[in-house]
């Protein structure tokens, strides 16, 4: 398989804080990897490295071949690496549509588009003129993986899509990933729910205060195993 | 900052220090003395100054003072209450005129009429206050403007201080010229000493830090128990009356009112320009804006127009490129403190 | 002078408050920056209207179609001026702490000043309209208007829908609305801030110009006169509620009235009628008359 995504000791800083020490991560094309950790290891903040909103220097993120580490996000999206933000981030003034249409901006070409977008969350074509945070917590989460999914990624990173939702609504957005999957996008999620994140992943990833504890694969991986690497203990 | 700094050092010394918490710096001492033979020299001036250019220079000076204690004030109120105001020229102009109908109306001595033109300046900043308070950031800036045309306008219309064209300052016909001059001159130098002394107590004070939790976070601040606003209320009364007591001193020694010079936002436009160039937020800002001012005023103020295009022009670079003022660049730079307001952890 | 009168003659007012305040409102709506040489980026129009007129003289069309000609030829230049001063100057001054943006643009609002000082001197000028700031039309009632200000009135208005379509409908408007909820996202989709930011105020100069020329055509402007064209900006701005064009309107409109009254009532009270009204309202209805609610 081909190495879609490759870092090598990532590094990140708040001002004066350290957050990561020095990540290696790596994944594949068409593969799905679950990040996991308890909060403040850093999980958001390896997101936030990979999209650009925090810096990094250039070698220490390749991706599809080329080092982008500090690039810009709007570059990084260019490149083809979308982000479904932690706790959704819909543009308040913006009606779903037009949520949606902003994740276009890039112009990257693919397959996804409105009328797949709404076909994939029928749901959202309902409401599709309403304000975007008129809508359910579910029903926002949707419209912000349809938005990332709009600027045809080929990594599609997800940050804490579970956060504030019920488990049935997580259920039916955690089953939407296969298909969005099913034409070679990689995908990326950060997620709390470990059960869940092992369920949906071919590989894990374990943070712990700002280090990678563990990984390997998801199938694999014990119970106990990630339980000592989540807490560090 | 210098924290870093600070720590690496301190982990190369031994263990043996406790922790303690510094507020004053070398400089700040040899400032304090300096401060003290400078006020010396300026109390005596009449001693020893030229008889020839005495007077002028007292003048100059009661000029300066009232620069500088409206700049201070400004500079309390924007960088440590976080209110950025155009407007404060209000209370520099009800403080002259009320200074001036209580001497020329109601027979009360001029120079006691300027403590009371501040008061009266404080007080119509309560009822002023639950009025701007409606607004926050740049349009409570541009809201505290209006009100300052207000009373401009309003006092414009009111013919028993001379309307539009303004009125004079009768009450201290009769006083000897040069009695006159050094009176105004100690009390602008007894005004100068006091804003200085109380904003840096008031600042060093619980208050002082209760008002820079505010500034740096307002919910936080809220949730730590401190009365947002109550606090705000007090820097902006506290602003009102540095500002009425600026405006009372300066129509004192000016003898002519006019709302258009009493209300004019210029006031307000060199305060800006003295802080910003100075270093908002810092105490000594101010002084060194008002020098800086004063010397640029020297210099340059014949070519008019082009030497306030050049102030302006000034004002932007500045805060362009140097985010902290002239002394906050410097004090980053040299580490120097002289009002050492700050707190370090020494561990 | 009869209420029927001075409610049109304060809603014809109103209007070029409007084209004042347009500019404003978009500013403060895309990039929270309060741009307090409004008033003298309007007066510096009218002046590069009177210079250009001077200038252009013997090229332009005889007549009263000259300054109409010289306006259109301020517009793209106006547009071009706001993209560079956003671009290289204002773009800087933006973010959290409002004191940076406030001080320059106060600071340029004391250059302009200045400046226009020493090249025009403190003369009150105007724009040579050929009877038509006299001209009159008759309206039913009995009623009679001046030209000029219905045509004022009624540019207002369609730069209003313009801007409102602009920002309701346009790709172009949906980036100013996206970069104003949340620039961090916006950049996340491919947007550059800076530029966005640079269009919008390049858009906002273009009813600057369009206020300055009219106001030149309409009165004397002098060099000194921006911040009082400012503070009616604000006003409108603020009274009619944030977050929407037609608000702005509404504002100038109720400014413009309630400016009228208070000069019928007295000439020397006009102003300070308006400036009472506005913090009434702000006491009684701080966030306007027709705000856009935003979490």
């Amino acid at each position: 398989m081909t190495r879609l995504l490759e870092t090598t000791g990532l590094v990140a800083f708040y001002g004066d804080a350290q957050a990561l020490f020095g990540i290696d991560f790596e994944l594949s094309a068409g593969e799905i990897v679950a990040v996991i950790g308890a909060n403040g290891a850093g999980k958001s903040t390896f997101m936030k490295s990979l999209t650009g909103l925090v810096k990094s220097e250039r070698e220490q993120i390749h991706f599809g071949g080329a080092a982008i580490g500090g690039l810009p996000p709007a570059e990084i999206v260019r490149r083809g690496i979308a982000l479904v933000p932690e706790g959704r981030r819909l543009f308040a003034s913006l009606s779903v549509e037009e949520n949606l249409k902003m994740g276009a901006t890039a112009k990257r070409r693919g397959p996804w588009h409105l009328e797949r977008i709404y076909r994939l969350f029928p749901i959202l074509a309902d409401k599709r003129a309403e304000p975007a945070t008129a809508l359910s917590g579910g029903q926002q989460q949707m419209v912000a993986i349809g938005r990332a999914l709009m600027s045809n990624p080929s990594l599609l990173l997800c940050d804490e899509l579970s956060l504030g939702l019920a488990p049935i609504v997580i259920k039916e957005i955690y089953d939407a990933l296969p298909a969005i999957c099913a034409e070679g996008m990689s995908i990326a999620v950060v997620e709390q729910d470990v059960s869940m994140a092992r369920q949906v992943s071919h590989r894990v990833y374990c943070f712990q205060e700002g280090r990678v504890s563990l990984h390997g694969q998801s199938a694999e991986l014990t119970r106990e195993q990630i339980s000592l690497a989540y807490f560090g203990i | 900052m210098n924290a870093s700094a600070a720590h690496a050092s301190s982990r190369e010394r031994d263990g043996s220090d406790l922790a303690r918490v510094e507020r004053s710096t070398r400089t700040s001492h040899a400032a304090l003395v300096t401060g003290l033979v400078l006020v010396a020299l300026a109390a005596t001036l009449p001693a020893w100054a030229p008889a020839e250019v005495a007077s002028s220079w007292m003048r100059e000076l009661v000029e300066i003072a009232c620069y500088f204690i409206f700049a201070m004030m400004w500079n309390l109120l924007a960088g440590y209450g976080g209110m950025v105001s155009i407007g404060q020229q209000a209370f520099f102009g009800i403080g002259g005129y009320v200074m001036l109908a209580l001497g020329n109306f109601a027979g009360v001595n001029a120079f006691v009429a300027v403590p009371l033109g501040a008061l009266a300046a404080a007080a119509v900043a309560v009822p002023v206050s639950f009025i701007a308070f409606r607004l926050a950031g740049g349009y409570f800036a541009i809201g505290t403007w209006v009100i300052a045309d207000v009373f401009r306008l309003s006092v414009a219309n009111f013919s028993a201080v001379g309307g539009g064209s303004g009125t004079s300052l009768t009450a201290l016909r009769g006083i000897e010229k040069a009695t006159r001059e050094t009176a105004t001159f100690w009390m602008a130098l007894a005004c100068v000493i006091a804003s200085i002394a109380f904003v840096y107590l008031f600042l060093r004070s619980k208050n002082g830090l209760a008002l820079l939790a505010i500034r740096d976070n307002e919910v936080a601040a809220e949730s730590q128990g401190i009365d947002v606003r109550g606090m705000k209320l007090a820097v902006y009364v506290v602003a009102a009356f540095g500002c009425g007591l600026a405006g009372a001193l300066y129509f004192v020694g000016n003898l002519r009112i006019s709302p258009d010079a009493a209300f004019s936002v210029n006031w307000t436009a060199f305060a800006i320009f003295m802080v910003v160039i100075g270093g908002i937020g810092r105490i000594e800002g101010p002084i060194v804006g008002v020098l800086i001012f004063w010397a640029l005023n020297k210099l340059f103020s014949d070519y008019g127009t082009w030497y306030l295009l050049g102030l302006g022009g000034l004002a932007i670079v500045v805060t362009i490129f140097f985010k902290q003022g002239l002394w906050g660049w410097a004090q980053q730079r040299f580490g120097w403190s002289v009002f050492s307001t700050q707190r370090r952890l020494r561990l | 002078m009869s209420l029927l009168e001075i409610l049109l003659q304060g809603l014809l007012l109103g209007g070029l408050y409007a084209l004042f305040a347009l500019g404003q409102s978009l500013l403060f709506g895309v990039m929270r920056l309060t741009n307090t040489a409004q008033g003298d980026f309007i007066v510096l129009a009218a002046f590069a209207a009177i210079a250009g007129l001077a200038a252009l003289g013997p090229l332009l069309p005889a007549g009263r179609a000259a300054p109409f000609v010289v306006g259109a030829l301020l517009l793209p230049i106006s547009f071009g001026f706001g993209y560079a001063l956003q671009r290289w100057v204002l773009n800087g001054t933006l973010g959290r702490d409002p004191l940076p943006s406030l001080v320059v643009t106060f600071g340029l609002s004391i250059v302009i000043q200045n400046l226009l000082l020493e090249v025009f001197s403190a003369d009150p000028r105007s724009i040579e309209t050929e009877g038509l700031n006299t001209a009159s039309v008759a309206l039913p009632g009995g009623l009679a208007a001046g030209v000029l200000p219905v045509g004022i009135f009624a540019v207002a208005v369609a730069a209003t829908a313009v801007l409102q379509w602009l920002f309701a409908r346009t790709a172009v408007g949906r980036s100013f609305r996206a970069v104003s909820d949340d620039k961090e996202i916006a950049e996340l989709m491919g947007l550059d801030a800076r530029k966005v930011y640079a269009l919008a105020t390049a858009i906002a100069f273009v009813p600057i110009a369009v206020a300055g020329v009219l106001q030149a055509m309409r009165t004397t402007v002098s060099p000194a006169d921006g911040p009082v064209l400012l503070l009616f900006a604000f006003e409108a701005v603020i009274m009619g509620g944030m977050g929407s064009f037609w608000g702005t309107l509404a504002g100038a409109l109720l400014l413009g009235v309630t400016q009228q009254i208070g000069f019928r009532l007295d000439p020397g009270w006009g102003i300070w009628f308006g400036h009472i009204v506005f913090l009434a309202l702000l006491v009684v209805r701080p966030q306007g008359l027709f705000p856009k609610t935003r979490s």
